[in-house]
Formats: C-alpha cells, structure tokens, sequence
C-alpha cells in the first residue's frame, strides 16, 4: 500500500510542481514587465475575482456544463447506435463512413450561428445541438473501428461455437470495442464543452458562461473573462477525468493499458 | 453406429481466388479416438483442411463428415472444440468466464457451468486462477485456458491448429504430456496441425504427410509406440526411427535426410 501510495507521489510530483511553477512564472513576469491587464491579468487577481463572482461563475458554469452533457449524451449515445448498424450491416457501413469521415474534417463548429437559427438563442437545446454533432463523429469511427477490428480467430471460435450474430455482438465485438470507444468518449468530453462555449458565444442568455466570458470581455473585465475562462477549463478537466476514470473502471482488463502502464 | 468415423473426408480440393490451390484431392478417415497429426512444410494447406473440417470454410469440392454428419450440421451440434496457436482468450472475461462461454451459448444453468468449469480447471492444472484475467497468465498458462475452454462442452472431436507453437521447447514438451494425459481421460478426438516432427510422432497415432503446390497427402505414418508416452519415449530408438521416418517422407520418399528439415525442430 505503502508503495503504491510512494510510486502515485512519484506519477503525480513532477506535473505539479510544473503547474505550480507555471503559475509562479506567470505572476512574476506580469509583476516584473509590468503586463498591462488587458493583455495578462496576475493569476492573484483572476484567483480573487473567481472568489468574488463565485456564485454567478458558479451558476454560469453549471447551465453551460449541462449543455455539454445534453450535447455530449445525445451525440454519443446516437453515434454509438449507427456504429452498431454499420458494424451489423456491412455495405451500410461501406456506403456510409466515408462521409462520416469527411465530416469529421469539416470544422463543424461553423454550424452553431445556423443552430442558434433553428432552436432559437436562448433555447440551451440549440447549444446541445451543437455538441453533438461535434461529439457524434469521432465517437462513431472509433466505435465502429472497435467493432470492426476485432481478432478474425475470435470471431471463428464463436462461429465454432454455432454462436449467432446477435450473441457474437453482445459476447465478443462490443466488448472488444470499449477501449476504442473510450477514446472517443475522451475527445467528445473535450468537444462538447468546446461546442457549447463557442455555441454562447454566437449569443445566449446572459446566465450562460460564454455569454459571461463575452461579454466581460467587451466591457474590459478581463479578470472577469479569465475567471470564466478558468472555471469552463476545470469544467472541461473534471469531465475528461470522469470519462477517463469510468475508462479505468470497465476495460481494467486491456492488455494495451497495462503495456502502457508498466512502462 | 459404433464403428462411425470421427472424420471422413472424400475428395476435398480448395481453390483460392487468386487462381492458387491449397489442397487437391484430399481423402483421410479419422476414426474415433484416435491422435492424427497433419504435418507438412509451410503453405501444404495443412490449417486450411483443418478449417474445412471444423466448417470454418467451405470446401471448392469435395465432401467432409464429421460423426456421420456434414460438416455445417457437425458445427450447429457443437461437435467440436478448436484450438488456435495463439490462445485468444476473450480479454474482458476472467479464466473461469472464458471456459465457460460456450456453456453459456448451450444455455447451461450457471451450477452446472461452474461444475464444469471447475473440472476443467482440475483437468489443465489451473485451479486458483479462476478470477485471473488473461494479462495475468503467462503463454503457456493461457493455452491451457483455450484447452479448458474447447474440452469444457465435450465434444467429441479437438481441432488444434499448431496450439504449441508460440511456446518455448520446454512447456511445448511439457504440455504435450497434459494433451495426452487429457486426450486419455477425455476420451476425444484428435486432428492435430503442426510443423514439429518429434511433437507429431511423440503425440499421434498417425502422422499425415502433406507435400505443397498443391496441397496433397503424400504419406501416413502409423506410429506404434506404446500408450502412456512419457519423457523415456523421447529417448526410445523406436521413437527415433520414427521421426527420421517422417522426416525422409516429408522430404519425398526414400530421400535423405536434409538439414533444412531437420532445422524444423524449434
């Protein structure tokens, strides 16, 4: 226990004390060369307008959060639907994913003043719209890469078996496919945050934390819109770590990440 | 009835698309119980056969029997277990799991796959690792798993495509002795595929020589050393005749022992 504990210290030192140095440089040379603030506010003033503003971030921070997790939710659970369809049904698959490819190339980020058009501005389903279909590309091609890559010999041993399509899916492809799936959930978790801040920025009600950050911005609050800038990070920190850490929890047993991790 | 093949192929042939033939005119009868070994150099269409008897693929002519029936109908019955020269166990699912998953495809209730999964264990020497995921094993131990898993619904015929051949020579000898020793309690079938002379003599009861382009039998050995084989077998003269036996037919009839061949021993 003890080891483990001394070898997490060892993982986790050297990362923060490079943030914790970061953060040190930063207020120095604001300090030191004088930064004007609308250029770089200190890290203390940002610290203390997050405290200050703490309840109207805080508020702002959850509406836009739900954004990202209606958005990221529905892309997903959707992309993860077709990738099953495509998987099942091959030529659907073939006909299909190079479009699904090419719109994964496509900054779709562009979409979100049409969005705002179709759901209405301060409709949060407009934002959520937004999400996912930021979120809905990349989790279908590493899902239906998961579910498609799958040892040939496995798949005999189940035909071997006289196992169905149906029972070969549930015991053997989507299992196969988790860690695949995982890395798409760990891009999408990035995105939809991205897609619902952006989507704000396009116009919202004032409640939201893009709205917040935008308009902080235009009224020179600057340690206002860093402190926006610094809560919809953690936002998108704690997210990604949820993702990672219901990761750990299922594919435990992946080859892959012990290799990884006994390196 | 009693006296009905294991395996009876009658004339099988298997055309690729790329114009190449695998095998022409293959006829073999396995009868029950018995340890047949296919040897041959690479690309002789060895794996290939042994997937059209397991209806892994169809055959270009040619028609295969297993237990009196055809090969699709053979499958469906859950007729035969297989075995790859890599374990492929299913990462996700622990020791005691991955033998059981063809349990669970015949819907057995879950006392009498733990029953069963618990024999399997004792038969392969496995007991205490039932929770272990495949990354705890090592190859050797994870082979045994694949074992457990195709013995685990008893069927009657094994199918063993090189299932030693990733390991090295001592747990290859070694589990060579656990095949027998299950082959014997088990009461199965087997057709065995592999590229070691020593191993096929050591092991079968027939060692069937294929020769490449096409893939053809060139010869059948019977091998008439005595059951139980043991370590002393490997030291017998007998033992020794034989595989310089096979070796000779693998190189064409009558004809020298070449050292390319005699390589072959990993």
């Amino acid at each position: 226990m003890t080891v483990a504990l001394r070898q997490r210290a060892v993982d986790w030192g050297p990362p923060l004390a490079v943030f914790a140095l970061g953060i040190l440089a930063w207020q120095f040379l604001v300090v030191a060369f004088d930064v004007q603030e609308f250029l770089l506010p200190k890290p203390t003033e940002i610290a203390q307008t997050l405290w200050d503003e703490r309840s109207s971030l805080w508020h702002a921070g959850i509406y836009t959060f739900k954004e990202a997790l209606g958005g990221f939710a529905l892309g997903s659970s959707m992309a993860i639907l077709v990738a099953l369809v495509f998987a099942a049904f091959r030529s659907l698959g073939t006909a299909f994913m190079p479009f699904a490819v090419a719109a994964n190339a496509v900054p779709i980020i562009a979409f979100a003043p049409i969005m705002n058009n179709w759901f209405g501005l301060l409709n949060p389903f407009s934002k959520m719209a937004i999400a996912a279909v930021l979120c809905f590309f990349p989790v279908l091609i590493t899902m239906l890469r998961g579910l498609t890559s799958v040892d040939p010999r496995a798949i005999e041993l189940m035909r071997s078996y006289a196992a169905g399509q149906g029972s070969t899916f549930r015991r053997v492809r989507i299992p196969a496919s988790l860690p695949h799936l995982f890395a798409g959930l760990k891009i999408a978790s990035v995105l939809s945050m991205i897609g619902a801040i952006v989507g704000e920025y396009f116009g919202g009600p004032t409640t939201a934390l893009g709205v917040t950050i935008l308009n902080a911005s235009a009224y020179t609050n600057f340690s206002l819109a860093w402190a926006g800038i610094v809560l919809a990070s953690a936002f998108g920190i704690l997210f990604y770590g949820a993702v990672a850490l219901a990761e750990r929890l299922t594919t435990s047993w992946d080859p892959s990440r012990r290799a990884f991790h006994a390196e | 009835m009693t006296d009905r093949l294991a395996v009876s192929i009658k004339g099988v042939s298997k055309h690729f698309k790329a114009g190449v033939t695998a095998l022409s005119g293959i006829d073999l009868d396995v009868r029950p119980r018995e340890f047949v070994s296919l040897i041959g150099p690479s690309g002789c269409g060895k794996s290939t056969l042994l997937r059209i008897i397991g209806d892994l693929i169809n055959p270009s002519e040619g028609v295969v029997e297993v237990n009196g029936k055809p090969a699709p109908q053979a499958r469906r019955d859950h007729d035969y277990g297989i075995v790859f020269q890599e374990a492929v166990l299913y990462d996700w699912r622990t020791v005691a799991k991955n033998i059981a998953l063809p349990l669970e495809l015949l819907r057995w209730s879950r006392e009498r796959r733990t029953r069963c999964v618990n024999e399997m264990l004792r038969l392969v020497d496995l007991e205490g690792f039932e929770d272990h995921h495949p990354w705890q094993l090592s190859g050797g131990m994870q082979q045994r798993v694949a074992i457990a898993r195709a013995l685990s619904f008893d069927p009657a015929l094994l199918l063993m495509d090189e299932p030693f051949g990733a390991l090295d020579e001592m747990t290859r000898e070694r589990l060579n002795m656990e095949l027998l020793r299950i082959w014997e309690a088990s009461g199965s079938t087997i057709v065995f595929v592999t590229h070691s002379i020593p191993e096929a003599v050591f092991l079968s009861t027939r060692v069937v020589v294929m020769s490449p382009r096409p893939g053809q039998i060139a010869d059948i050995v019977e091998i008439d050393l005595p059951y139980p084989r043991t370590a002393d077998t490997r030291e017998e003269p007998r033992f020794f005749e034989l595989v310089t036996g096979v070796r000779e037919r693998l190189a064409g009839r009558g004809a020298q022992v070449e050292p390319e061949l005699a390589e072959d021993v990993p």
